[in-house]
């Protein structure tokens, strides 16, 4: 567990230090900030917009830096080598694996943390340069029930972030950014897949998606954004037992990570 | 106890999209290096030296038999606290500084912090980097960059050390203080495995090597039986001679060769046979001086040519 710590704290100061990472985020705090200047176009409904937007650029950016930071985590190090005098130390491979996912994960957590927080101070600052507006909404401006939905992409990202290392443990780093990004797109239409065998005559292709629907990760489940910005009720067992599934296939997509990592060769 | 052991160890790589073939990178090495001396493992390029490396450091695994770390086998996690590892050509994560990673990798090994720091300090100091300690590693030079890598394979004052080329990068001066260290380790009692392409490093620091070639060992064995089994004659060094001496000497096959190397002294290239000894009484019967005799032999690399330069075959097998 020890080795773990100490690969994680290392792969989230090299983080804090390239400064891609610091463009992404200034990028998606920049974006949030000029929600106030959209939201003005738009008469009545200018809170939900921001609001929508704002969850949008975290989940989004978030993506992003799950993405492709993931890809690169083990790619980089065998690229540049770097794996050659880092394996033959007291570690198991697993442990390097395992401290390489949550040093991006502890590096996602931080990055989200400030988007959220620039996030909450504009709708701060619309609040006193509008002290009406959450009379005109369903729900006050800086509600807190959105917490509920960015705890969610939280979980959802570390999810993506799993699915990235996993691919790169095997393929190029352009490769697995594509399969992870189709997974991420398919997982969002993964209840479509459980109703497409309502529609086809076949039933050994009903069969399939219905199969598909089971191994690939539903990420629907855990987009509750609109649900949050139109101040519809998200329960707390629901956001826990979403939260369970999330971890759930982590494991399992880590395991699968650790046993391919296990065996390879670093030619 | 054996400090490294190889029992007919074996890596094959499959290559070829359409028609694969397994190439045979490593091919029933068995080698033996004994705790506290200094091993060269040499070989030209594609010998499969960092192929032998990378499997004793586990990061390729064999096709089929086994290797051998103090008697456990390699990648066993206790062999690793008690062993270091210099890749060829190291490389290191761009945004750290040679102390951080330095402190990085003691952390990994168990230490303290302060334990951590103490050693980084002294390692970078041992190698020559001291004052570019706070500098980001992508800001560090080839040559620097192998002083790192050397720093980091001491870290855990390793029984055992694995050094690949570890003279690549270094300037004359480099390449002599790491020379030093190496020997700084052989006293300490440490064992030292290294590969290299020069000759001349193996042939200072070295009691024993191996040579390969084409992923076949081709001879292991300790320097001096190597390099003594293959003297070629002898160069004997003589005062007082006259010229028609000489030229007996000459016409009997005693004597190849004569250069004159001073006033009236004159060094005589000998054959094996007749033995020197004879071919010297009768000089000095004649009236010379002796001043040496020394063996003439191979050089490692003269050695090491002929030895390469024999071995043949391909290195792809054809599957069953």
């Amino acid at each position: 567990m020890k080795v773990i710590g100490l690969v994680a704290v290392n792969v989230f100061k090299e983080s804090v230090r390239d400064k891609v990472l610091y463009s992404i985020v200034a990028f998606a705090v920049m974006l949030m900030s000029t929600t106030y200047l959209i939201g003005q176009l738009t008469a009545g409904q200018d809170i939900k917009i921001i609001k929508d937007l704002g969850l949008a650029s975290i989940s989004i950016f978030g993506l992003l830096i799950a993405i492709f930071i993931g890809i690169g985590l083990v790619w980089k190090e065998v690229e540049k080598r770097s794996i050659y005098t880092l394996l033959p130390k007291p570690m198991r491979r697993q442990e390097f694996l395992l401290g390489k996912y949550f040093g991006l994960v502890l590096t996602l957590v931080i990055n989200i943390a400030v988007m959220t927080a620039a996030f909450y101070l504009v709708l701060a600052l619309m609040r006193l340069l509008e002290p009406g507006i959450d009379a005109v909404s369903a729900a006050p401006a800086t509600d807190a029930a959105m917490l509920k939905a960015i705890a969610l992409v939280v979980v959802e990202l570390m999810l993506v972030t799993a699915i990235a290392l996993f691919f790169s443990t095997f393929s190029s780093p352009f490769l697995s950014a594509l399969l992870t990004a189709g997974l991420w797109v398919a997982g969002h239409f993964n209840s479509d897949l459980r109703n497409f065998g309502a529609v086809v005559a076949s039933p050994t292709l009903a069969q399939l998606t219905r199969a598909m629907y089971y191994v690939l990760p539903n990420f629907s489940a855990f987009d509750v954004k609109s649900q949050v910005v139109h101040a519809q009720a998200v329960p707390a067992s629901y956001v826990a037992l979403t939260c369970a599934y999330g971890l759930t296939y982590i494991a399992l997509v880590l395991v699968g990570a650790a046993a391919i990592f296990a065996r390879r060769d670093f030619k | 106890m054996d400090a490294i052991r190889t029992e007919a160890l074996t890596k094959h790589y499959t290559v070829g999209f359409w028609r694969p073939r397994p190439y045979v990178a490593l091919d029933g090495l068995t080698l033996q290096v004994q705790t506290g001396e200094v091993f060269g493992f040499l070989g030209p390029n594609g010998a499969g030296k960092t192929t032998t490396l990378k499997l004793l450091m586990q990061l390729i695994f064999p096709t089929s038999g086994r290797a051998d770390i103090l008697g456990k086998p390699a990648g066993d996690i206790d062999v690793k606290r008690r062993i270091g590892y210099l890749p060829e050509n190291p490389y290191f994560y761009d945004y750290l500084t040679a102390q951080e990673l330095l402190e990085y990798f003691a952390s990994l090994f168990g230490y303290s912090p302060a334990e951590r720091r103490t050693r980084a300090s002294r390692l970078l100091d041992e190698v020559g980097i001291g004052a570019e300690r706070r500098l980001q590693l992508r800001k560090f030079s080839k040559g620097m960059l192998q002083r790192v890598g050397i720093a980091q394979a001491l870290i855990n004052e390793p029984e055992v050390v694995f050094l690949d080329e570890p003279m690549s990068g270094l300037d004359p001066i480099g390449r002599r203080e790491i020379r030093e260290m190496i020997l700084r380790l052989r006293d300490r009692g440490c064992t030292v495995f290294f590969s290299s392409h020069v000759l001349a490093d193996a042939e200072t620091l070295c009691s024993r090597v191996a040579i390969m070639a084409k992923g076949r060992l081709v001879t292991a064995g300790a320097l001096s039986d190597m390099l003594a089994f293959q003297v070629r004659g002898w160069e004997l060094v003589v005062s007082g001679l006259t010229d028609a001496v000489l030229a007996a000497a000459k016409a009997r096959g005693d004597v190849m060769r004569v250069t004159m190397v001073g006033p009236a002294r004159h060094a005589l290239d000998l054959p094996l046979d007749p033995p020197p000894e004879k071919t010297l009484a009768a000089l000095i019967a004649q009236g010379a001086c002796l001043v040496s005799l020394t063996p003439i032999r191979d050089t490692l690399e003269d050695f090491f040519v002929q030895q390469v330069s024999g071995a043949g075959g391909s290195r792809f097998r054809e599957s069953a």
